[in-house]
């Protein structure tokens, strides 16, 4: 850009250094390999900048399971409106989740019908709005991995030291190592993992030496610019032409080899383990993150006696495969004839880091 | 009779003494001319040349003050924008007010005078207007509605459709974009942001007035408000059947803009503006319109951008920053901050 620069960006951004990492790449890389990016971010940061002019025709890129919004289950959002829908309920939730279908309805439908929906920027203003609001119940609907459930931790903490009585959590959260050793132990040739840099910011190094070890995968943290991920993928690439996995760490600048210990803390302290069911993956043994016993009167799924049928997913739509890198968007039949960033069906179409809305949006 | 009211009552619109002394005292004191002094029915307006421009717009925002510019800047620089774009020259302007009950006279004061004040850097005239005022709870504050009249050459009647429009032309920005978008949501206090940045809001008349006398080959004009530059591109690649291409390098940035969209995951390209021109400009004239524009406070970091292709019809391709390509598409939705 012209002007304006920015410390710590605009290097990673460099042209010439994206080239010449290219070339290298290209120059190493003889196996015809996949390479998954967890991370949504990472998804939308190889799309948005172009990335894959950069890479031979023999590394293959795939999409995983790294979006929040994206693998909260079809029964989460129906959850949600059935709370929503009690008297005095007001449910609040990050802008990405409102439009994401449920079985019949998403929460951006049901808004305003008997449901009060507010969006929020943050966990915090979910809390403030309960402090303002103290004839309502106030529900924050948790998703996302070890990068947003701290926050929510710490929300939790908050209330039970100032008395809020009326905040509650329902919890989608979710962690990542099962789910990525679940892919790992999957069908899928992924011969090495971008691993998710904010993640990895607060789980540290320890989570992914299954991977490398057990599995024998490459891993690297990467940073979300183009250099930080050209890097990575130069890095993994050189790991597998090798044979010689191991965890290593692009993303220096933010992920330190213990991760964030405070963070970890808190999150042990307000949640516990239990399978979850994830959009893709299916149920996954000990990868959910619910409300710890000690804080269980914040816990929403407790406090509302609410009766969620399960229903099927919608026909034909295959977020699954693709959130497993098992299928492109471009090989669903719903993409970009009946499934747009207008009317999602499934919720890779929804979120600004889920794969179809990714593609959709930025391929030629 | 003078009116020493603080606040807006119900009988500010009730069509008598009270009304009066409103429209008077505020209205015709700050827009003071010939054609509103008749207080006629209609404004009575002679006009040379055979080509009107005439353009409607309304405004809400919140919130009404902002850095920058009030809802009343924006109102006449909006549909001043809009006439200009079309080629056309701005000459008179009406303006309605619908006005909540229990609003402040002197905040109402504010918003007119500074709508006087822009419209006077135009050299255009409110010859025309009207006041409601409703029931507290019945509107937010104020709402105004601004319709505009322009005159237009023969030879710029094309610039509104965008027929010229052709393969190797060259496209034109102004200046950076987001500037408005992002100061208000700074205003609004929604992520406890603090900076300098204004809104862009100004009347791009003067602008385009030199830019059209410049080159007699402009293809087309666009004031890129909501949606942002991306938005107006699409229109451009949709509307005239080529291709665009843009290159990110050359865009203009305003550190502020970039810095808060950084933090929150947004594109500048889709941001709110409301200073902001993109140009299609026949190659050979490009350079001549990019001087002139540099002269003017308002078009001193004007660039050009991309240029026109006869490839990829109907879609803009943005060369990035890192040397990749990609499809700079239309917004869906609004953008929501990023989660982790």
């Amino acid at each position: 850009m012209k002007s304006g620069g920015l410390h710590f960006i605009d290097e990673f951004r460099d042209k010439d250094v994206v080239k010449k990492i290219s070339r290298e790449i290209k120059k190493i890389s003889r196996k015809r390999i996949s390479i998954m990016e967890v991370c949504g971010g990472h998804t939308m940061a190889i799309h948005k900048n172009g990335l894959m002019d950069f890479l031979p025709d023999n590394v293959t890129l795939l999409s995983g399971p790294g979006c929040p919004v994206c693998v909260s289950s079809q029964r989460f959002i129906d959850h949600s409106i059935a709370i929503g829908m009690s008297q005095d309920v007001i449910l609040t939730t990050y802008g990405d989740l409102v439009r994401v279908p449920g079985s019949v309805y998403s929460l951006e439908k049901v808004k305003g019908k008997g449901v009060e929906v507010r969006v929020v920027y943050s966990v915090l203003e979910a809390l403030e709005t309960a402090k303002k609001n103290k004839k309502k119940k106030i529900v924050f609907l948790g998703i996302g991995f070890e990068t947003t459930a701290p926050a929510s931790a710490a929300a939790i903490i908050q209330a039970e030291k100032q008395g809020i009585g009326n905040f509650f959590l329902l919890s989608a959260h979710k962690i990542m190592p099962p789910a990525l050793e679940k892919l790992a132990r999957g069908e899928t040739q992924i011969d090495g993992f971008i691993a998710p840099g904010h993640v990895s910011a607060i789980t540290g190094y320890g989570i992914y030496h299954k991977l490398t070890g057990l599995y024998s995968r490459a891993v690297v943290i990467s940073g979300f610019e183009p250099v930080d991920i050209l890097q990575s993928i130069l890095m993994l690439v050189k790991q597998i032409e090798l044979k010689r996995f191991k965890v290593e760490n692009e993303y220096t600048r933010v992920v330190r080899p213990e991760g964030n210990l405070m963070a970890r803390t808190l999150m042990n302290r307000v949640f516990k383990t239990d399978n979850a069911e994830w959009r893709g993956l299916g149920w996954v043994p000990e990868s959910g993150l619910e409300v710890s016993d000690e804080f269980s009167m914040f816990d929403a799924t407790l406090y509302f006696n609410v009766n969620v049928p399960d229903n099927e997913s919608p026909k034909d739509c295959i977020c699954g495969e693709i959130l497993t890198g098992k299928k492109k968007p471009s090989d669903c039949k719903l993409f970009s004839g009946v499934c747009t960033p207008v009317n999602p069906v499934g919720a890779c179409m929804v979120s600004s880091e889920g794969s179809c809305a990714i593609f959709y949006k930025y391929k030629p | 009779m003078k009116d020493t009211a603080r606040h807006i009552s119900i009988h500010h619109g009730n069509g008598g003494v009270r009304m009066k002394a409103l429209i008077d005292d505020i209205f015709l004191h700050a827009f003071d001319n010939d054609f509103l002094n008749n207080q006629s029915d209609s404004a009575i307006l002679p006009v040379t040349g055979k080509n009107i421009a005439f353009t409607t717009d309304s405004f809400v925002v919140d919130p009404l003050f902002f850095p920058g510019g009030n809802i009343g800047k924006l109102a006449v620089c909006g549909t001043l924008n809009d006439l200009a774009v079309s080629g056309a020259r701005p000459i008179y302007l009406s303006a309605g007010f619908i006005i909540e009950e229990g609003f402040n006279i002197r905040t109402l004061e504010r918003i007119v005078h500074s709508m006087a004040k822009e419209a006077a850097v135009s050299g255009v005239k409110i010859v025309t207007g009207d006041t409601k005022v409703v029931n507290s709870g019945k509107c937010d504050k104020i709402f105004i509605n601004t319709s505009g009249i322009g005159l237009i050459d023969d030879m710029h009647l094309s610039i509104g459709s965008g027929i010229r429009v052709k393969s190797g032309d060259k496209i034109l920005l102004n200046g950076p974009p987001g500037e408005h978008g992002m100061a208000i949501m700074q205003t609004r206090g929604i992520f406890n942001f603090k900076s300098n940045l204004k809104s862009d809001c100004v009347s791009l008349s003067p602008l385009i007035k030199r830019m059209l006398k410049a080159s007699g080959r402009m293809g087309f004009l666009r004031d890129a408000t909501r949606g942002g530059i991306a938005t107006v591109l699409n229109e451009i690649a949709g509307k005239c059947n080529v291709g665009l291409e843009v290159d990110e390098t050359c865009i203009p940035v305003n550190t502020d803009v970039r810095v808060m969209c950084e933090l929150l995951g947004f594109d500048p390209l889709y941001i709110a503006n409301e200073g902001k021109v993109i140009a299609v400009v026949d190659d050979s004239d490009a350079d001549d319109v990019l001087k002139v524009m540099h002269k003017m406070k308002t078009g001193k970091n004007a660039a050009i951008i991309g240029e026109v292709t006869s490839d990829h019809k109907g879609k803009t391709v943005l060369k990035t920053s890192a040397g990749g390509k990609r499809i700079l598409d239309e917004l869906v939705g609004d953008q929501l901050p990023r989660i982790c």
